[in-house]
């Protein structure tokens, strides 16, 4: 079908709204309320445009074109339609762009530049708001917000949580939850996807930059770092690399550059805990324990399980993620090894996610006052840190990660990709329970970005079904089934980021379907190249239970890598 | 807070309609005073809806109260005689002495402070209400002294 884009004819298909023509044709249009793969909600109307035979001008992403239809994207009247929008927004905006995390990244600043605003023309009394710093992971702004209510449909829509929405009303209205508390003591499962849909610095992480910048200008503490699979084919985003280039030895050498006295990779423990839950799958399955057994590596999840379906706790593997698991070790076997009192030593992690702040104060983390980590920095702060430290990212000579956790195997890095962990676990699980390897290592079914992915795999003469919920939004569907009654299931993962750690809270802002892909597709690019592919084959990891843990699940693991869980009642869901 | 008197208004809403919200939480705040969070935790329940969907809805309204109405509820009457005899100086000197907004309870439970449209008694204006008793031409002085009055009655209790 054609359409008529200011006097050219441009191609556009049968029943899709006019912003998705148009922008495939090239043709930027502003948006703030829009959020791809959603319904349009048409409120913002930064999107207008005018069209013939219609005296009003009208929201494109929310209108389905047809043959012949004629419209002019950027006329006069558009544009001072946009622009009197934008003067609007500011007018309850606090002028506080050069104390603004989202300073230089914020879509909000980006309108005002295009349309030319060059003075305040509002100037009534703004509302007054409340900062919500009561989480660990998340911080609400209200003031910056602008209320495009993305965080509000992603939070319910996409993550189904719903523990934000629009109160008040007219003037007054704000995004907030129930009864005004924090978000705290909401059902929020700190996934921080709203962050990556946020046009502004309404929303953002709770930031321990300066707390580890303090510690490395201190240099009193024995600091060490891990940095999660994922991070390192997301961050060079951020550096102007394009999405799915995978940075790894860059990373490590721009961490040793910021100080960090050793460099880990938490695909090592990644490694460590397939071997722990691998063990515990295989100890359910012939013992009769608990099945279907769930993934517990992703916090925003395990919390989602705890408030939504209490009842099924006794499903979670009790393995603590790949975080803690290093962390764990780093304080015990690590400090031991290298004589070093655990309370010298700090331990910061960079990770895909925002929940990993809010998992590292979890009840039945660390040992006795010694947490396992201490610090959590998301993609975007460790970002952030490396250009206020002056180290210019794209010169840096890659390196690797220090002994006694230098090697890791590919499996461990999979953990990055929804799919990946399940791939993992059965690569082990099925040398746990045959003494043979798989044949096939890849399983298909289960890669991609589908809601809920299936598959059934040949364990010996068992058939095992494994499923992975790619997004927590997901996961009620699976539960209920298997709530009813569903019994043909015994492992299943769930990744809280639609896409897995790779699209977590914490990566670059935005959450662009196709820059989601490129990144899977760089992790399961190394899996594929490499030849350590097992986590139980990685020599690093046998030397840790040979000198130090014992066997998987043995009293050492008990007490250092794994953990419980609780009912959250008193949650407002 | 009495669970049963919610119970019984859900129970007074079978069938779980979405539609039955505003209704229901009307019920609620008529037995109670105000729309509890057990209330929004046991309607949310019962219609399948996230509490932050509900609070977000009711504060759409004027009508609701989420806090327990304090021993002693002020009303204050911000009607068009009211409003021209200094009304908002009489709404903002309760706020400051009371240190809570409209809409809240203080925190020794003494107060709570209420807006209405018109307490339909304009010949007294500026007026207010405490507990439905009518205090007449309210000013400053005036105002000090009453809310002196019922802190030590509220004390002696
Ligand atoms: S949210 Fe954007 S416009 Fe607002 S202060 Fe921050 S950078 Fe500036
Ligand atoms: S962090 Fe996740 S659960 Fe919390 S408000 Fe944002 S989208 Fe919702
Ligand atoms: S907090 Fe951000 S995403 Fe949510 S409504 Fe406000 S501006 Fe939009
Ligand atoms: S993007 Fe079209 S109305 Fe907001």
């Amino acid at each position: 079908m054609k359409i008529i884009v200011i006097n050219n004819e441009v191609e556009a298909k049968e029943g899709e709204f006019l912003l998705a023509a148009l922008r495939r044709q090239g043709i930027k249009i502003p948006t703030l309320c829009n959020i791809d793969g959603l319904d349009p909600s048409g409120s913002c109307r930064m999107c207008v445009v005018e069209m013939e035979g219609r005296p009003d001008l009208v929201p494109s992403c929310a209108f389905p074109v047809y043959e012949g239809l004629k419209i002019l994207t950027h006329s006069e009247r558009v544009v001072t339609a946009r622009k009197a929008i934008v003067e609007l927004l500011l007018s309850n905006h606090p002028d506080d762009c050069l104390y603004c995390v989202r300073n230089g990244n914020c879509e909000l600043q980006g309108l005002a530049q295009e349309h030319c605003v060059s003075e305040r023309i509002f100037s009534g009394s703004k509302n007054s708001y409340k900062l919500d710093y009561s989480s660990p992971a998340i911080v609400r702004d209200p003031a910056k917000c602008v209320l495009c209510g993305k965080c509000v449909r992603v939070c319910e829509e996409i993550q189904n949580v719903a523990c934000i929405d629009f109160a008040g009303r007219g003037s007054k209205a704000y995004i907030g939850t129930a009864f005004d508390e924090g978000l705290n003591v909401s059902s929020c499962v700190k996934c921080g996807q709203c962050i990556l849909v946020c046009p502004t610095g309404a929303l953002t992480e709770r930031s321990h930059i300066d707390e580890v910048m303090a510690v490395l200008h201190e240099k009193k503490k024995h600091i060490v770092v891990q940095h999660a699979p994922s991070v390192s084919v997301t961050v060079g985003e951020e550096f102007g690399l394009k999405a799915g280039k995978d940075v790894n030895g860059i990373m490590t050498a721009a961490l040793r550059k910021m100080g960090f006295d050793r460099v880990f990779e938490t695909s090592f423990s990644a490694d460590l805990t397939i071997m722990e839950e691998a063990s515990e799958l295989a100890d359910r399955i012939q013992n009769g324990g608990k099945l279907p057994m769930f993934t517990s590596c992703s916090p925003g999840w395990v919390k989602y399980l705890e408030e939504f379906y209490p009842e099924m706790i006794d499903n979670l593997s009790s393995c603590k993620s790949p975080q803690q698991m290093l962390g764990a070790v780093i304080k015990s076997y690590y400090a031991e090894r290298e004589d070093i009192d655990p309370k010298d030593i700090y331990s910061v992690s960079v990770m895909p996610c925002t929940a990993k702040k809010f998992e590292i104060d979890r009840d039945g983390m660390g040992r006795g006052d010694t947490s396992d980590v201490d610090a959590v920095l998301t993609t975007r702060e460790f970002a952030k840190m490396i250009r206020m430290m002056g180290i210019d990212f794209n010169s840096l000579e890659p390196d690797g990660a220090d002994t006694p956790f230098g090697i890791r195997s590919t499996a461990g890095k999979l953990f990055g990709a929804s799919g990946g962990v399940m791939e993992a676990a059965l690569r082990t699980a099925h040398y746990f329970l045959t003494g043979k390897e798989l044949e096939i290592f890849e399983i298909k079914e289960i890669r991609g970005m589908k809601g809920i992915k299936e598959a059934k795999v040949m364990i010996g003469e068992l058939e095992v079904g494994v499923a992975v919920v790619n997004g927590v939004g997901n996961a009620q569907k699976l539960l209920d089934e298997i709530q009813a009654g569903r019994d043909d299931i015994h492992f299943v993962e769930i990744m809280t980021c639609p896409g897995g750690c790779v699209a977590g809270g914490g990566q670059p802002i935005g959450a662009d379907p196709e820059k989601i892909k490129a990144r899977m597709r760089a992790i399961y690019k190394i899996d594929k190249e490499e030849t350590l592919r097992t986590s139980h084959n990685n020599p690093d990891i046998k030397r840790l239970y040979d000198d130090y843990l014992g066997k998987p699940l043995g009293h050492k693991s008990h007490e250092l890598l794994h953990t419980h869980y609780v009912e959250r009642k008193d949650i407002m869901k | 807070m009495n669970n049963n008197a919610i119970n019984e208004v859900i129970e007074k809403y079978p069938s779980a309609k979405r539609e039955y919200l505003i209704p229901m939480l009307q019920d609620v705040q008529e037995i109670q005073g105000f729309v509890s969070k057990d209330s929004v935790v046991m309607i949310g329940d019962h219609l399948k809806l996230p509490g932050a969907k509900i609070y977000g809805v009711a504060t759409f309204y004027n009508q609701f109260r989420f806090n327990k109405p304090g021993q002693f509820h002020i009303q204050i009457c911000r009607g068009t005689a009211c409003h021209v005899k200094g009304s908002v100086n009489v709404l903002e000197s309760i706020e400051r002495a009371l240190n809570i907004k409209v809409g809240q309870t203080s925190r020794d439970g003494l107060f709570s402070l209420e807006v209405v449209a018109c307490l339909g008694a304009c010949g007294l204006a500026p007026v207010i209400s405490v507990n439905g008793e009518f205090y007449a031409n309210v000013d400053n002085k005036k105002l000090f002294k009453i809310l002196k009055n019922l802190r030590k009655e509220g004390g002696t209790k």
